[in-house]
């Protein structure tokens, strides 16, 4: 009933958003949605995906589906600090949102992938997700069923034996790139001349949002749209403490293991000093040691807790972080600083932060 | 920032100008040259720090942050250097307490350092601290065939140095920028016998590199990037064919070719400068030839920051700058065309617009 619930809830939001999609108009702020060539949207696909994101069949035990990280009645996090897979298995970095991921151009919180169909792709074999050795068994299940099997026939054109993961992601990307929010009162105030859609202290938010506190250098507004990240890697310092006392050591452990082919996705999920090693898993760049990717702030205050590994609980305790300037560590972005905000102007900046939320997903929130 | 791995003959090539934007671990190809005296070797330089003593043992956090970075990323070249060379300005005023805390940063480096003393180190008690706990402020070494200058640049009359009330007015006013009532900087008599006794065992062959802390030719006097009696001390050094002098106190990328001398200024952890020309008041001497480093961007205090790391190849340095927040520069210089070149952007028709919008 529950699964239904869900499906029924995502169906009618996925459709009014859809339609809007394929007029060309994304939601009111935000750009529009680039479709990759080989991946076109259609509404057979969209639905499929949706059905693949919620099938909990694609786990070891039965429980995992992606919804479990990405629930729908949960802005389509968790409420976790760090993801809760198989067996409750713990990873060790806290589930971003599917919102609006598809303005990201990486994905992860290290960027180590590109695309959402190579997203998607990883959480299905690791041993802390969903916990399958590899994806055969989500095509075997596939091909005894009868209802995918006509679905993705209809999608993709494929007989049964010519189905791959790579169907399978595709469809569940098609659907992501349709969880877009938008229309939130601080798009009304910026981009729908709604001068009345912010209260006061919001808009004073704004303001200090973009001076004293230094916030739009990373988590960009722009003129026509905001997604709210430059796409870039920055080190706030948080985690830091974890490889610091061993730096030189654990950078040379995880280069080794990286020459020797061990994986990354599994290592950043299930080693702690490789995973506050950040960005630099991928670069194997000095500098960015401790960096993550800037994330979205839409919806931020539905997507508690924050940080790459959810250490910080409230968006006040955000703010504090901030305003302290970062973790001190010696690779700590240059654009951080102490901010000596005013009580005022926290409280002012939180009202903003709040004002970012898009009011059809807090209407979905579970209460 | 470009990642591309330098291989030894791309860099020699003469026509080639690759970009050879370098990333940490950096592995220099090992070539042995049958012919020619001195090895390649691998060393840094960190440079113009400025740690600034506020109170107690609070220190500006800005200023920290940028040498205990070069210190962090420096640990980890691998190749490990043979020596880290500081190129002066360690402290802002000279204060026991600002050289202090950079002795203690700076121990955390884990290579041998050689040490060129700064302005801004010397005049608050004419370098005595320097000489009893860091350093000698003159002197030479060498090393795998390649004989090394220390020179204290920074001297200046005795006359202005004698004029000042206290210790603390004389440094305050060798520390601005732009002091009208400064002074410009010199080798001065002393170091230069003993320079031309201390050359005169080196043979014409031999390549030598000079690390001062002013640049030792004549940049621009208003803001003493500047040596008065630049000329004395390279005409010593002019009979000899492979000559180097490495300079701290511009902050900036600066570099030129004087007859048989490259001169390459190294970058500042603590903050960049506006390059002369920008101060469109004086006339100015920079050279032609040098490619500007990219406008900083002021919401990156790190930007138009960082440190060298430099290889000795042939008798030669290219010089890779570390640029923070902002693209690395390789500087080479280029056997057919006798100066030294920016392998990407040297080429006018290559200048993007942060290198031409000041």
């Amino acid at each position: 009933m529950k699964k239904q619930c869900a499906f029924l809830m995502i169906s009618t939001f996925l459709v009014a958003l859809f339609l809007t999609l394929k007029a060309g108009a994304a939601p009111l702020g935000l750009p529009e949605v680039k479709i990759p060539p080989d991946n076109p949207q259609t509404m057979e696909k969209v639905r499929l995906g949706e059905k693949l994101f919620l099938d909990k069949r694609f786990s070891l035990d039965g429980t995992v589906s992606c919804a479990t990280c990405h629930d729908p009645a949960k802005a389509f996090a968790d409420g976790l600090p760090v993801a809760e897979g198989i067996k409750k298995l713990k990873g060790m970095r806290n589930s971003p949102t599917v919102l609006n991921a598809v303005y990201y151009t990486t994905q992860f919180w290290d960027g180590r992938v590109k695309t959402l169909e190579e997203q998607a792709k990883a959480p299905f074999i690791n041993p802390v997700e969903h916990g399958l050795k590899s994806h055969d068994p989500i095509i075997t299940i596939i091909k005894s069923d009868p209802e995918y099997l006509k679905e993705f026939k209809k999608v993709f054109g494929v007989k049964p034996e010519e189905i791959t993961i790579d169907h399978v992601v595709k469809a569940i990307a098609a659907f992501e790139r349709t969880l877009v929010s938008g229309d939130s009162p601080f798009d009304r105030y910026m981009y729908g001349q709604d001068k009345t859609a912010m209260s006061e202290a919001a808009i004073r938010g704004l303001e200090i949002y973009r001076t004293k506190a230094r916030c739009q250098d990373c988590h960009t507004i722009g003129q026509t749209n905001a997604i709210f990240t430059d796409n870039k890697f920055h080190n706030l310092g948080v985690g830091f403490s974890v490889i610091e006392e061993n730096l030189f050591e654990i950078v040379e452990k995880f280069k080794k293991a990286k020459e020797a082919g061990k994986d990354i996705d599994e290592s950043v999920l299930t080693n702690k000093e490789a995973s506050e090693l950040g960005r630099f898993v991928v670069t194997l760049n000095i500098e960015d040691i401790g960096r993550f990717k800037t994330p979205t702030l839409r919806n931020v205050a539905l997507t508690a807790p924050y940080m790459h590994d959810g250490s910080l609980n409230t968006l006040e305790e955000v703010i504090e972080l901030y305003d302290q300037g970062g973790e001190e560590n010696p690779m700590l972005d240059s654009g951080i600083r102490p901010l000596r905000l005013t009580d005022q102007e926290k409280s002012d900046l939180l009202e903003f932060l709040k004002a970012l939320t898009s009011p059809e997903v807090a209407a979905k929130m579970k209460k | 920032m470009k990642k591309k791995m330098i291989s030894r003959r791309t860099f020699l090539k003469q026509a080639a100008f690759t970009a050879a934007a370098v990333s940490l671990p950096l592995s220099v190809v090992e070539v042995s040259w049958g012919k020619g005296k001195s090895q390649n070797f691998t060393f840094a330089y960190i440079s113009d720090s400025h740690l600034t003593h506020i109170k107690g043992s609070e220190f500006v956090r800005n200023f920290d942050k940028g040498l205990k970075k070069a210190v962090t990323e420096c640990n980890f070249m691998s190749p490990k250097p043979d020596f880290v060379v500081y190129g002066g300005d360690l402290a802002q005023l000279g204060k026991k307490e600002e050289l202090e805390h950079g002795l203690e940063i700076m121990s955390k480096l884990r290579h041998p350092v050689k040490w060129v003393i700064g302005e801004h180190d010397y005049y608050l008690d004419l370098g005595k601290f320097w000489r009893e706990k860091i350093s000698n402020l003159y002197y030479s070494f060498d090393h795998k065939g390649v004989h090394f200058v220390v020179l204290n640049s920074i001297l200046t009359y005795d006359s202005w140095i004698n004029k000042w009330a206290t210790p603390e007015e004389r440094m305050a006013n060798m520390a601005r920028l732009d002091n009208p009532n400064g002074s410009p900087f010199m080798v001065k008599e002393e170091q230069i016998a003993w320079l031309k006794k201390d050359l005169a065992n080196v043979s014409k062959d031999t390549p030598i590199i000079v690390m001062s802390h002013s640049p030792l030719y004549k940049i621009f006097k208003p803001w003493n990037f500047w040596t008065e009696d630049a000329e004395k001390v390279q005409a010593l050094l002019q009979p000899f064919k492979k000559v180097t002098v490495l300079h701290g106190h511009v902050h900036q990328i600066l570099y030129n070719q004087i007859g048989n001398i490259t001169f390459q200024a190294m970058l500042s952890t603590a903050w960049p400068w506006p390059y002369p020309p920008s101060y469109i008041q004086k006339p100015h001497q920079v050279p032609k030839l040098t490619v500007f480093m990219n406008r900083a961007d002021p919401f990156h205090e790190r930007d138009a920051t960082g440190w060298s790391i430099l290889n000795l190849e042939n008798g030669r340095v290219i010089n890779h700058f570390k640029l923070w927040e902002n693209k690395d520069r390789v500087l080479r210089y280029d056997e057919k065309l006798g100066y030294p070149v920016d392998v990407e952007y040297q080429d006018p028709a290559k200048r993007i617009p942060p290198q031409t919008h000041y």
